[in-house]
């Protein structure tokens, strides 16, 4: 018999705290799919996800039922499209609504890897691909994109780069109806990981297996809650505290994945142990760093609290987990995260404090609503800081801004559902044309050499 | 195979008998009973078999959900797995 403490412990968690799956991602390569045409493409691998991933609703229905734990959201990950459609770039957008179609047909909630990797050099057809993302993003629904463009050992691609803020601008005014919505569904990446299940940024690498089952679980409500326990204890027992609770999560989570894989006939892969938040009261990651006493979440002392949740999250996961993977650590969305939106209304939260919390958390400036007049040469920097400060630390860094068409400082913008909603922020009006304009490659730092 | 059924809510006559007699109907057999009663607040932790089951686990425990509904007690069964995986290394 199990110690009954343990068992309510698990049902509070679930109940009170906001434990759950948050992703069951099933990751499928679509390279046996190129065909001679791109209508012939796009017919595989619609047929090709439609077979594979055809039980995991049902199936993450049953374990969810089983095993007592919600399981937010299912998706699908798939190889980078623009290699799909290298031989017919112009025509990647007919792979692009197949993706969509099958996704919606499933009945899951994204499907991502409408993606390229040109970090260190950009071909014709991953330019043209690249140049028809916005266009794809406004006429689907649950396709997401991203496209990565620097790495800690080919430096950074400054000629994507400033590609990158055109297309993150005309994304923008593409789906100006909505907020620049389509924005939410494109992530510009450094280090991008290959086994991510998280979204928008998830994509299916070319060095996995056919199928693939990875798993995301979350829990930031569980964290809160058990350093709402010890109040007054210093930070060695509440780096401590924050182990032990992830370990447990991480736990569920590899129970989760490998049930998931054996009943999909997939490989499992990874769980990534990331604390993702929503936009609901209880589960977010800025009340985590305010309970270790921070008052607002941007204030002094942010960065090191973070510093510290985020390692302490991966030490206890890892332990759980027989393979660790994805982007595992803590999760700062502004729009996602209650407490980061009701900082970033105070004014309390910047960009600026934003850019330095990413230096020591697993991603980067997330679902941040910037003016909608910011000039593309200026969310190129962003990108290219974000993805300086990924290269130099080799980790995983990103940018996901919408700049939020015709509106401006003050006002904000509603998303819906867990992306959420965010004040729009200010940035730095210096010019950084000049910078962004030269082109070229930032080389690989020193330290890239290892061999 | 094993799975654990928790009863919680406020404190009231007759749930043993209305549980037990349920998970009867249903084929799951119990082995063990821990119950604890804070303050009102009534916590019924069961250790059960459920190889006799006639339906799906996830059917059962929508069933066990609405019976607590009809009741007004929380009741869940989940399989033992979980907290195998989150409470024992």
């Amino acid at each position: 018999m199990f110690n009954k403490f343990d068992v309510l412990e698990t049902i509070d968690m679930v109940e009170k705290e906001h434990l759950d799956i948050r992703t069951i991602t099933m990751g499928i390569s679509l390279l046996p799919c190129i065909g001679g045409t791109a209508e012939k493409t796009a017919q595989n691998v619609y047929d090709t996800v439609c077979t594979k991933a055809k039980d995991i609703v049902k199936v993450a229905e049953q374990l969810s039922g089983e095993y007592g734990i919600p399981i937010v959201n299912k998706r699908v990950s798939v190889t980078p499209v623009s290699l799909i459609s290298a031989p017919f770039p112009g025509k990647a957008g007919l792979v692009g609504k197949a993706l969509d179609r099958a996704a919606k047909e499933l009945g899951i909630d994204f499907l991502g890897g409408y993606s390229a990797l040109v970090h260190k050099g950009m071909a014709e057809y991953e330019q043209i691909f690249i140049e028809g993302i916005p266009a794809v993003l406004a006429e689907t629904e649950r396709l997401c994109s991203s496209v990565n463009i620097g790495s800690s050992k080919s430096g950074i691609n400054m000629d994507a780069v400033k590609l990158m803020g055109e297309v993150v601008k005309e994304t923008a005014r593409l789906t100006a109806a909505r907020d620049g919505l389509g924005c939410a569904k494109l992530v510009v990446f450094a280090n991008a990981v290959e086994d991510n299940p998280f979204m928008a940024g998830a994509f299916h690498g070319v060095g996995e297996s056919g199928t693939v089952i990875n798993v995301g679980v979350s829990g930031p409500g569980v964290v809160k809650h058990a350093l709402e326990g010890i109040p007054g204890a210093n930070l060695n027992d509440a780096a401590e505290t924050i182990k032990r609770t992830a370990f447990k999560i991480t736990r569920a989570g590899q129970l989760i994945a490998k049930e998931a894989a054996k009943r999909l006939h997939a490989e499992f892969g990874i769980v990534d142990l990331s604390l993702a938040p929503t936009p609901v009261m209880g589960d977010s990651v800025a009340h985590i760093l305010e309970e270790l006493g921070v008052e607002t979440v941007g204030g002094h002392g942010t960065t090191a609290a973070l510093a510290m949740l985020n390692d302490a999250v991966k030490k206890g996961g890892v332990m759980a987990s027989s393979h660790v993977g994805g982007l595992s650590g803590a999760f700062i969305p502004v729009s996602e995260d209650i407490g980061m939106i009701e900082a970033a209304q105070k004014g309390k939260l910047s960009i600026d404090k934003l850019e330095a919390m990413t230096a020591v958390c697993s991603v980067g400036l997330d679902m941040i609503a910037i003016p909608g007049d910011t000039p593309a040469t200026t969310i190129s920097a962003i990108i290219a800081d974000e993805a300086a400060i990924g290269m130099i630390n080799n980790k995983t860094t990103a940018v996901r801004v919408i700049p939020v068409p015709g509106k401006g400082v003050g006002d904000s913008v509603e998303f819906g559902g867990l992306l959420g909603r965010a004040p729009v922020m200010p940035v730095n009006t210096a010019d950084s044309s000049r910078f962004v304009l030269r082109g070229g490659r930032i080389p690989a730092p020193i330290h890239s050499n290892k061999n | 195979m094993h799975a654990v059924v928790t009863v919680t809510g406020k404190d009231k006559k007759g749930i043993i008998a209305k549980v037990s007699t349920f998970l009867a109907e249903k084929g799951v057999n119990v082995e063990d009973i821990s119950q604890t009663i804070l303050q009102e607040y009534f916590a019924m932790i069961m250790l059960v078999d459920i190889g006799g089951i006639k339906t799906e686990l996830s059917v059962l425990a929508r069933e066990c959900e609405e019976l607590g509904k009809e009741i007004g007690m929380s009741i869940r069964i989940q399989h033992e797995a979980i907290f195998d995986a989150m409470h024992n290394i």
